[in-house]
């Protein structure tokens, strides 16, 4: 167990490659009950996350969720969060642990006269996020939903095991999954169905690897206040054409320019594994692996770098790696997804 | 659960003392905090390791740890098992998974090292 964000966190269980390997095998369970949940809801929901998040909330329809971005006004990235609509003007915004309290007051300092009420709900919910490409043939016989009509990055409002809770088509992985938000007292019972479904439990250790291969970033590695979503490559979840919102005219002024920087993949050559703060050279110039592992899938080391933005896919780079110069070459995110296999399955 | 016959350090390595010569290997304790071992980093024969001082590193999937040297010497066997198979390191942490072979330099070290009971204290005491 470590200590993360106030909370008690099991790293792994049975190992970390064993657990790895069931998400991406067949199923895993994390308890990612530390994430934060803040529930914002008003007659001007809609309007305010429009303003305060960086996706295009209006396009998002109820019952459907979205991956967004809550940035300052210099274009810095507060969090990264995932934003679900439960009804007209209701929103689940599902925050990092670490970031729960910055988040919360951040938006609270936004508000002004929007007609809008936030509530940090962290307490009421316990998280838990079943991931692998069987989660769905192992938890649609426990759920009064048939799961095979529930597309990626939908939610419901569902009872399994016979107890009400939200699920959601989503995940951290990489793989198809579903993320189950229920209360604090059916936490550990729906946590025990799960595990007697042959669910593998799975720590923060798994969720890093599988997040990694999966080309996910991760809020304080390669997102914060100093970084803004165009060096991290998530351009795409800011909608620059929507209106003015928190942060648009920084961002546009770093789109306009060219950023400085800009997040990539590597692998490394051999027995290199990239680590976190590990020095990047290439021929454009010095940059910093921001995170990185041992790839289970891969079976090799693979990271993302902040590097020069005149770099390519497909660059020699090379990592120094306690004192040595590694051969690496910088390369396409994600490293690895099944993507492909839920989209065809739920399309 | 930590052989009685070797000594240990602080940074939780073992060491099995035999004649002028010793075996290096890390302790159950520094398999289990570092989880599935994936490469480990090690010197050549004929390489000299300082006491305190790093010799060689510890990949597993979560992080890198390094090797330090309980005591000083000549390297004179390297285990090359590990190359292809790591993950010895976690399933025959005191056996198979050792891994340099040293010639004492100043044998007179060993005796600076905590024993099994007084290692499992330290353990005890990092796990409370």
């Amino acid at each position: 167990m470590v200590g993360f964000a106030g909370w008690d966190m099991p790293v792994q269980y049975a190992g970390l490659i064993a657990e790895h390997e069931a998400v991406r095998s067949t199923a895993g369970v994390f308890d990612v009950s530390h994430m934060g949940e803040i529930v914002v809801s008003g007659s001007d929901a809609t309007e305010f996350l429009y303003y305060v998040l960086t996706n295009d909330v209006a396009r998002l329809r109820k019952g459907r969720s979205q991956y967004t971005l809550i940035c300052n006004e210099a274009g810095g990235v507060v969090d990264d969060a995932m934003l679900y609509r439960l009804g007209e003007t209701e929103y689940l915004l599902v925050v990092n642990a670490a970031n729960v309290e910055t988040a919360s007051e951040w938006l609270a300092g936004v508000v002004g006269d929007f007609e809008v009420e936030l509530e940090n709900r962290s307490d009421d919910y316990c998280l838990l996020a079943v991931q692998g490409p069987e989660t769905e043939a192992r938890l649609d016989p426990g759920c009064d939903l048939d799961l095979t009509g529930l597309r990626r990055t939908r939610i419901r409002e569902v009872e399994v095991f016979g107890r009400g809770v939200l699920i959601g088509r989503t995940g951290y992985t990489g793989e198809d999954g579903f993320e189950i938000f229920c209360s604090p007292e059916d936490g550990p019972a729906i946590w025990d169905e799960l595990l007697g479904l042959d669910i593998m439990p799975a720590g923060l250790g798994a969720r890093n690897t599988l997040r990694l291969e999966a080309g996910m970033a991760l809020h304080g590695n390669e997102l914060g206040v100093d970084i803004t979503p165009i060096e991290a490559g998530l351009a795409g979840v800011v909608a620059m054409e929507k209106g003015d919102f928190v942060g648009r005219e920084a961002l546009a002024a770093v789109a306009e320019s060219g950023p400085s920087r800009r997040l990539r993949g590597l692998r490394t050559s051999g027995r290199g594994i990239p680590r976190d703060h590990y020095p990047v050279k290439t021929e454009h110039g010095d940059g910093v692996v921001t995170s990185g592992t041992f790839s289970p899938t891969l079976q090799g080391g693979i990271g993302m770098a902040f590097v020069p933005p005149a770099c390519e896919i497909g660059d020699s780079v090379s990592v120094e790696i306690r004192g040595r110069e590694w051969e690496a070459t910088l390369v396409e995110m994600p490293f690895y997804s099944n993507v492909s296999r839920w989209r065809a399955k739920s399309s | 659960m930590n052989p009685k016959e070797l000594k240990y350090t602080r940074e939780h390595e073992w060491i099995r003392v035999e004649g002028d010569e010793c075996t290096i290997g890390i302790t159950d304790y520094a398999q289990e905090e570092l989880g599935d071992v994936v490469f480990v980093e090690l010197p050549d024969v004929g390489a000299a390791i300082f006491s305190d001082k790093p010799f060689g590193a510890v990949e597993s999937v979560k992080a890198v740890s390094d090797l330090f040297a309980p005591v000083s010497g000549e390297v004179v066997a390297v285990n090359g098992d590990l190359d292809n198979a790591p993950e010895t390191v976690n399933t025959e942490t005191y056996g198979d998974g050792w891994m340099i072979r040293v010639k004492l330099s100043d044998p007179g070290e060993v005796d600076s090292l905590m024993d099994s009971a007084a290692y499992q204290k330290l353990v005890d005491e990092l796990r409370s």
